[in-house]
């Protein structure tokens, strides 16, 4: 039984969702253990941490696991509830982050992975898609420095490991993320001169080299 | 903070709404409800939920709040002082009531419809089965989260008990048409006892819709609607 003190993670290097839980830990300035999984060969760690999904991130705390990637960021936050906040006191703005959380959560993995394993109308149409979450995204962020307001927030938290993909999708579906919402750009740009998201977000190219492999590896042109 | 004019937006089967109808009885806070007709959304939802066009949505002084877990977070956070608190109060435990409740928001539905749409005996056998997988979990879950005590909250109804709970009508109806049973006391004892328990409390019992209700609904409206969407 692990039964360490302290905060171990096992993650994967390029799985934003997975990032979310870095990040979070680096704004909060929480020190902890990082471990990288084989997901073609799980560790006894992981199935054990994780028998339900067998999936990373996986927040190992004291022993005790914690998964799912946004479950973990409010575990974050209300463990360390002295450092940082990354939520809003007031209930109603609490619920509205949570709501735009689950939205990042719902929408944006699922559709971006479309823009690279599909072809033709199936590209377009998920092309489409895309741009109008983004839509959604920038109409929500409005003139605010971030979507937590003034300060890096839970939202930014959920969000911004995708910054790191956009150049993957812009590539595979053929648009362009500044001139379809530019105040998303904004914002991405500003979170990426943040410590946080310097030290756990690659670099455009890597995630796409990444993501080239996987077409290759799963037969897609 | 619990103050002022709220609004429920809700429909009398939904799983979703359900949850949320209960924790505001059992805080005892006062609502106006809106039954919502799916089929032709009323402005008020376009107006209060227009990401989505979903119920459940709590409209509290004019804000809307959307997404079940979300708004039974809410819930708690805004009548703090009503009642029992919904969700666990130490971090570890809320984690584990919010993982729960993501299993189940994903899982149960999805085991229920398979059963209920399977056509052949082979495909039904194979939904049974994953149905029970899921239960299994569940009943370990129960262990962990109970402790000992009645309920996944403890001693008084929480958040995953709503969340598990909403859906046991449909679960009724889902045994009754399919002529089988779910509930097995010999292989679930924990969550039999459980689905009694929050059955009979007062706040569960004047929401939970009528397994009879459900059946037809399921007869007369959803299986003539799958079979037109596959017959296409």
């Amino acid at each position: 039984m692990e039964s360490h003190k302290g905060v171990t993670l096992l993650d994967f290097w390029v799985s934003p969702f997975g990032q979310r839980a870095r990040i979070a830990m680096a704004e909060k300035g929480i020190e902890f253990e990082y471990k990288e999984e084989n997901l073609a060969q799980k560790s006894e760690l992981l199935l054990k941490m994780n028998p339900v999904h067998k999936k990373i991130p996986v927040l190992v705390h004291d022993g005790k696991p914690v998964c799912e990637s946004l479950i973990i960021v409010q575990y974050i936050e209300e463990a360390w509830p002295e450092k940082t906040p990354l939520l809003p006191s007031d209930p109603y703005q609490r619920a509205q982050a949570r709501f735009w959380a689950d939205f990042v959560d719902k929408k944006v993995y699922d559709c971006g992975t479309r823009l690279w394993k599909t072809k033709g109308e199936e590209k377009e149409a998920a092309k489409k898609e895309f741009i109008e979450i983004l839509q959604v995204l920038e109409s929500e962020l409005g003139d605010k420095k971030y979507f937590g307001g003034e300060t890096f927030g839970y939202v930014d938290v959920a969000f911004v490991p995708f910054t790191a993909w956009f150049h993957s999708y812009e590539s595979e579906a053929g648009f362009s993320v500044e001139e379809s919402v530019p105040k998303i750009s904004a914002w991405a740009k500003r979170c990426g001169e943040r410590e946080s998201v310097k030290k756990h977000l690659y670099e455009k190219e890597k995630v796409y080299e990444f993501v080239c492999m996987l077409k290759k590896r799963l037969g897609i042109e | 903070m619990g103050e002022g004019e709220l609004k429920l937006l809700g429909t009398w089967g939904s799983p979703f709404a359900i949850r949320v109808r209960i924790v505001l009885n059992q805080k005892e806070v006062k609502y106006e409800y809106f039954e919502e007709d799916l089929t032709n959304k009323s402005e008020l939802l376009l107006k209060y939920n227009p990401i989505h066009k979903k119920i459940p949505v709590l409209v509290h002084n004019g804000r809307s709040v959307c997404e079940s877990l979300v708004i039974l977070q809410y819930i708690d956070e805004a009548w703090s002082k009503s009642g029992s608190s919904v969700i666990p109060t130490d971090p570890y435990e809320r984690a584990m009531a919010r993982f729960w409740a993501a299993y189940i928001d994903d899982k149960v539905i999805q085991a229920l419809l398979g059963i209920l749409k399977a056509t052949t005996e082979e495909e039904k056998t194979y939904k049974i089965s994953e149905t029970m997988s899921v239960m299994e979990l569940l009943e370990e879950a129960f262990e962990k989260c109970s402790k000992g005590k009645t309920f996944f909250g403890g001693d008084t109804i929480g958040f995953l008990d709503v969340t598990l709970g909403s859906y046991l009508t449909w679960l009724k109806a889902a045994e009754k048409l399919s002529e089988l049973i779910l509930l097995d006391e010999t292989k679930f004892p924990k969550l039999v006892e459980w689905t009694e328990q929050f059955l009979s409390t007062d706040c569960v019992k004047e929401i939970m819709p009528e397994v009879e209700k459900a059946e037809e609904f399921i007869t007369k409206t959803l299986k003539p609607r799958w079979a037109a969407a596959s017959s296409k």
